[in-house]
């Protein structure tokens, strides 16, 4: 089952290779990763998403928990959540094509951010799911890159994830 | 405040946390500590000839006194011929601080001359590490290793320490913190009342339970309070191989060591337990052959201070997390006062059973008539020539393997072996480690002559440091448990597994170290030899042993099965 586990880690050099290193050498698979500092400057937020079976995924959340960098962890998917991952894909856009990507992005709430006589660039946020559909929309003749910043999220409500 | 360099900073630290002794080398990255080293005597230094051997020595130390191990090496090379002793410490978990140099900082990246990012090298296995990046640092970042390495799971710490933070040009005011605090690392101490409770009630009303032991007892200095809570119990007790003399290894409750090669009886009654307590082990796949197999009809609790253990290889019943000292403690005031009672009958009825899968003799050997020794003769005779009492560190392979099966261990940090990791050549510096921290003691490794070729370089330090370390050198002219898996499962097909009369000769060998060096070959020579060796106190006796190189360790579990399933011998299995 696909999980979504976010992490407070301390904002120190070689953290991150660990949480990377820890995935490859124990043989757990990580699909999306995003990282960046938070407004404490001294904490980063980390989260990533990985799925395997509730053994697994324990055992993940153990082994995370016991890296000393890492200050505090969730699994998002244990319960109500809000997740997002942006999405920028140029798309071949010439003749009628141009006016089916714009329809297609505003079907999808995206937007077009740049523009050339043959290319649009369109940007799209969402759930990984309406990311994945809106690329099978358009279709993988006209996609000429992508580029997604894997999932963030936060539980809904009062839950916080903060020190 | 005392203004300091770099280098007297780092060393200052050690002193204060109370390190007595480092092992090491020197190289040029380490120049400016070594430099400091020299300019003090609160703390020793002890040149290895290898820094493998720098490494697996502070980890013997660590292993016979509890406390934590040091060792010292240079970047680059230095510090990557420490990988092994901190991946077998790391296996274990031993507490270790290991200090490497590293280039100075503005080249770091730049492929400079010996250098290695050791930091990546080694995260798979640390506990964690540092890098220096301002000498002012260095007393905190020490505190904080000696915390991590010693508390909750134990284990190896590393700090990188490039050149320019330890020039003595210039100095710092010095400070050791008292206390350390960190954010992200907390340690777990007491278990859960409620838990203990529940594993309390499920012993007491068990028919037949069983206490499982592993290194956990020994590194968690819980023995005392272990073997109080199987007499309460009145249950039968068995140790991993890591868990040797965590419960007393002649005590009648006691049914040998448990796993790939561990007792008829010890095996047999995992596997007909309904109860199951695990205390400080880990249910590694040389404990529990096919996971799925596994003491099938039992109730499992489970005792270990990190979370992660419980639950990985074995699902648990009772998970009891916190140090298994102050678990035992509290288990063993509630096995105390509880009102329940242990079905009689059923414990006579489960005592019988066990004593007659103990008539079975599982763990036997049939003598040569011409002479040839049997390696568990030899441990047999090491056994009665050290009263039982020695420092026994071992090698790794069959040798390994008898040792933990013929010599009984009644007291923990006795038996000293690379259990996780596995690691060849541990044994000889190991046992140095040992000495230094415990000079007084009778300090024996029991190797092979394929395991002692791996860090036979460290009889030179032996002299160098005087350390009376004895050598029980099973030789088999053979790598003896590679040999035996070709047997059995390559219709003995010896795959690079003999040296085809290239071995040395081993007395001579020992005698250009400067030490003495004995050969024995028949068995009526045995005993007088052993007496011999163990009678030249002050010095480093090398006996190597001719032994039967045909032999097989037994039991041997089968491949896939559950816990009873084992061949006995050559010919026979469960």
């Amino acid at each position: 089952m696909r999980r979504i586990i976010s992490m407070l880690l301390e904002n120190e050099p070689g953290a991150l290779s660990r949480v990377v290193g820890l995935f490859s050498q124990r043989g757990y698979n990580i699909e999306t990763l995003t990282v960046a500092p938070t407004n404490d400057r001294t904490l980063s937020r980390l989260t990533l998403t990985t799925s395997g079976s509730d053994r697994v995924i324990e055992q993940i959340t153990k082994q995370l928990n016991k890296l000393i960098e890492v200050v505090k962890l969730v699994d998002l998917t244990e319960g109500a959540h809000v997740e997002r991952e942006l999405l920028l894909v140029k798309l071949k856009a010439t003749g009628a094509q141009r006016a089916e990507i714009k329809r297609t992005a505003d079907i999808f709430r995206g937007q077009i951010v740049d523009v050339t006589s043959a290319v649009y660039t369109v940007q799209l946020t969402g759930t990984s799911d309406k990311l994945d559909a809106f690329i099978e929309s358009v279709g993988d003749a006209s996609i000429l890159e992508v580029v997604r910043t894997g999932v963030s999220g936060m539980a809904r409500g009062d839950k916080i994830l903060a020190l | 405040m005392e203004l300091l360099s770099g280098a007297e900073m780092l060393i200052r630290s050690l002193k204060d946390e109370g390190v007595d002794t480092i092992f090491g080398y020197p190289g040029g990255a380490v120049l400016h500590i070594y430099d400091a080293l020299f300019q003090q005597s609160d703390i020793t230094h002890v040149l290895v000839r290898h820094e493998q051997a720098a490494s697996h020595m502070a980890d013997g130390y660590s292993r016979s006194t509890g406390r934590p191990g040091v060792c010292l090496a240079t970047s680059g090379p230095g510090a990557t011929n420490t990988v092994t002793g901190i991946a077998t410490a790391y296996m274990d978990s031993i507490p270790l601080v290991v200090i490497t140099g590293q280039v100075q900082s503005d080249w770091i990246g730049d492929d400079a001359f010996q250098e290695t990012d050791i930091l990546g090298v080694t995260r798979p296995i640390v506990k964690h590490s540092f890098m220096v990046t301002r000498p002012e640092d260095i007393p905190e970042i020490v505190k904080k290793a000696f915390y991590i390495a010693t508390t909750g799971r134990p284990g190896p710490v590393l700090i990188d320490v490039p050149k320019d933070l330890t020039s003595p040009t210039e100095s710092f005011e010095y400070h050791y913190p008292a206390k350390v605090k960190m954010r992200s690392y907390s340690v777990v101490t007491r278990g859960h009342t409620g838990q203990i409770k529940k594993a309390v009630e499920l012993l007491v009303s068990a028919k037949r339970p069983v206490i499982y032991a592993g290194g956990g007892v020994v590194q968690g200095n819980g023995a005392e309070l272990l073997t109080q809570v199987v007499r309460e119990l009145g249950a039968p007790c068995t140790n991993t191989l890591m868990g040797l003399g965590g419960f007393p290894g002649t005590d009648k409750q006691y049914v040998g060591m448990l796993g790939m090669h561990g007792t008829y009886e010890a095996n047999m009654v995992m596997h007909h337990a309904d109860v199951v307590l695990a205390v400080g082990a880990r249910f590694d796949d040389r404990v529990t052959n096919h996971v799925e197999k596994f003491c099938s009809g039992a109730k499992i609790i489970h005792i270990d201070v990190d979370p992660a253990s419980i639950s990985k290889n074995i699902a648990v019943d009772v998970p009891i997390v916190g140090a298994v000292d102050l678990v035992l403690k509290e288990m063993l005031e509630q096995v105390r006062k509880t009102d329940l009672v242990a079905d009689k009958d059923a414990r006579n009825e489960w005592w019988k059973q066990i004593d007659a899968w103990r008539g079975f003799h599982g763990l036997r050997y049939e003598t040569n008539d011409n002479g040839l020794l049997k390696p568990q003769q030899v441990i047999e005779s090491l056994y009665k020539a050290t009263g039982g009492d020695a420092i026994v560190c071992s090698d790794v392979g069959q040798h390994q393997m008898f040792a933990a099966q013929y010599y009984a261990f009644d007291k923990p940090r006795r038996w000293i072996n690379s259990g996780g990791l596995g690691t060849m050549g541990f044994g000889l510096p190991a046992a140095m480690g040992c000495l230094v921290g415990q000079p007084d003691q009778t300090v024996v490794t029991v190797t092979g002559e394929g395991s002692i070729q791996m860090c036979i370089q460290e009889l030179s330090t032996c002299l160098q440091y005087n350390l009376p370390v004895k050598i029980i050198c099973l030789n088999n002219q053979a790598l003896g448990m590679v040999k035996q898996w070709q047997d059995m499962v390559y219709q003995g097909r010896h795959s690079s597994s003999t040296y085809e009369e290239s071995l040395p000769d081993f007395v001579k060998l020992t005698e250009a170290y400067g030490h003495v060096g004995m050969k024995v070959e028949k068995a009526a020579d045995l005993d007088a030899a052993m007496e011999e060796c163990f009678s030249l106190k002050d010095r480093l006796v090398f006996m190597d042993i001719t032994v039967d190189p045909l032999e097989h360790v037994y039991p041997m579990q089968i491949k896939e099965g559950s816990m009873r399933d084992m061949w006995l011998s050559k010919t026979e299995r469960t």
